[in-house]
């Protein structure tokens, strides 16, 4: 028992680990919110487009829904390694002079642009077909039915689920470590090699923990708040 | 806000002398779900100024019909025109058609995330380009003449049904139709919050806003309506003045759907 404490738990790896486990951390941090703004905004593009109905359209439809297949299938250390070592011997102009930071942030949005594709089309056909045809009775076109109409209240809806793959893009920056990226992960594996101590790795699960947590509470509130504002209606 | 001068609900000032007979035409309109024939030849005119009641059995083709009329519905034959000017088939631009014409339906559809005056406004910004201001003086005129200009900033969640249905109606009106379509906008409200929304359009028939109203209030369709036209599986079986209509039917489909509406004592 003793030895199993002292294999994770014990303080004194723990605390010679955690500056270093941290700094390394720090990466896998911004790369979280840089990638999440990212996939936001991609998943959006790639759920608008596959959301086209006019014949003009329909190969980007097809090619849009072959994109989503493909990489929801694709596991994400593969795709990571292919882009971040793969693209710059690839001699592809401009993105094989991208940092190893910008591939692998490259790598998620691609990635988890496809998962959230998915999550964003659910919630657009949740919305009742009734929403649509009051708002272009109005004279609203798509564009402006889809932008003040439809797209408010899909995101409300589908933003647990948002979340759930939010929480996976985040855990799945551990996976960066494996093109060269001295991250949390990489960081707490030369610290275990070398002391023979895998505390420094609790380390890094403790930094995982300490930023999902609080986001899925401050989601939970966010969401029964707005839910509040639009049954009493006071602002 | 020199154009809001006047009558609250008073139509666009389109030439106001000779009244137009033929405001809305219908000419063999057809529509088809698949094999279903929804609506069979059907020719209808509404004149300016009027208010022409549509009745029938639920799924006789009146929504389709004026779902049809605002182009929310393509239509397979015929044409529909709107001031003699052909609205409906390829090479129309529908989005201007539904800036002419306004469309109330039986279950709100309110926008549940915008407030109330967010509603209201939303297509006279977007679609007419008015200022906020502007807008909100238009929109805040309307709710003060249907009463609900003490729950401009509420949710239509936290609105009675009667209330939803009043600012439904208000978001019509501030686009300014010159036709208003109204679907059954009564049938989903409790009883006691009928009269509410009723006399509004009783209001809006008497400043001389045209109208095509589906409904199953036959009281409000007899002193109301200029015209009735019963609608029976997609085919107009006989319209006239509510009196000869709802009093001496000639058509025994009209007959029969009456002798049904008085059975259940809502004549």
């Amino acid at each position: 028992m003793e030895q199993f404490l002292d294999t994770f738990f014990s303080w004194q790896n723990i605390k010679d680990s955690a500056p270093s486990v941290i700094e390394g951390f720090k990466t896998n941090l911004s790369l979280m919110f840089v990638a999440e703004a990212a996939v936001l905004i991609w998943g959006l593009v790639l759920a608008l487009l596959r959301g086209t109905r006019s014949r003009a359209t329909a190969p980007l439809r097809w090619l849009t829904v072959g994109y989503i297949d493909l990489f929801r299938a694709v596991p994400g250390i593969v795709l990571i390694y292919m882009i971040g070592f793969g693209l710059p011997i690839s001699g592809v102009p401009f993105f094989s002079h991208l940092s190893q930071y910008t591939l692998a942030a490259l790598a998620l949005t691609i990635l988890y642009g496809a998962y959230v594709a998915e999550v964003y089309r659910a919630g657009i056909e949740s919305i009742h077909w009734s929403q649509t045809a009051a708002a272009r009775s109005l004279g609203l076109s798509q564009g402006k039915t889809m932008r003040f109409v439809v797209l408010p209240q899909a995101v409300r809806r589908v933003i647990p689920p948002l979340l759930n793959d939010f929480i996976g893009l985040q855990k799945d920056t551990a996976l960066i470590g494996v093109i060269g990226i001295l991250d949390g992960f990489r960081r707490a594996q030369i610290y275990a090699g070398q002391n023979f101590n895998l505390s420094s790795f609790t380390v890094l699960a403790a930094c995982y923990v300490v930023i999902t947590f609080p986001m899925t509470r401050l989601t939970d509130r966010l969401l029964r708040r707005d839910q509040e504002r639009l049954r009493v209606g006071a602002r | 806000m020199a154009d809001d001068s006047g009558g609250i609900f008073e139509p666009p000032a389109s030439e106001p002398a000779a009244k137009d007979a033929n405001f809305l035409e219908l000419r063999g309109v057809e529509k088809r779900f698949g094999d279903h024939q929804v609506l069979n030849r059907i020719d209808l005119t509404v004149g300016e100024h009027e208010l022409v009641s549509l009745i029938g059995a639920s799924g006789c083709g009146k929504s389709t019909l004026l779902r049809c009329v605002n182009a929310l519905e393509p239509i397979q034959g015929g044409t529909i025109s709107l001031q003699g000017k052909v609205v409906s088939g390829t090479g129309v631009n529908v989005d201007e058609h539904r800036r002419d014409v306004g469309i109330v339906f039986q279950s709100f559809n309110l926008f549940p995330h915008m407030n109330v005056l967010q509603n209201i406004i939303l297509a006279p910004r977007q679609v007419l380009g008015l200022k906020r201001q502007q807008a909100e003086e238009r929109a805040d005129a309307l709710l003060q003449r249907v009463g609900l200009y003490e729950k401009r900033k509420q949710y239509p969640d936290s609105l009675s049904g009667g209330q939803q249905q009043r600012v439904a109606i208000v978001r019509a009106l501030a686009m300014r139709p010159k036709l208003l379509l109204l679907d059954e906008i009564t049938s989903a409200l409790d009883p006691e919050l009928v009269a509410e929304v009723l006399n509004i359009v009783r209001e809006l028939a008497e400043e001389g806003m045209t109208m095509l109203v589906a409904t199953h209030e036959m009281s409000f369709a007899r002193e109301a309506s200029s015209r009735i036209c019963f609608l029976d599986q997609g085919v107009i079986r006989e319209q006239g003045p509510p009196e000869q209509i709802l009093s001496e039917p000639s058509d025994p489909r009209t007959q029969a759907f009456l002798k049904r509406i008085i059975e259940a004592g809502r004549l």
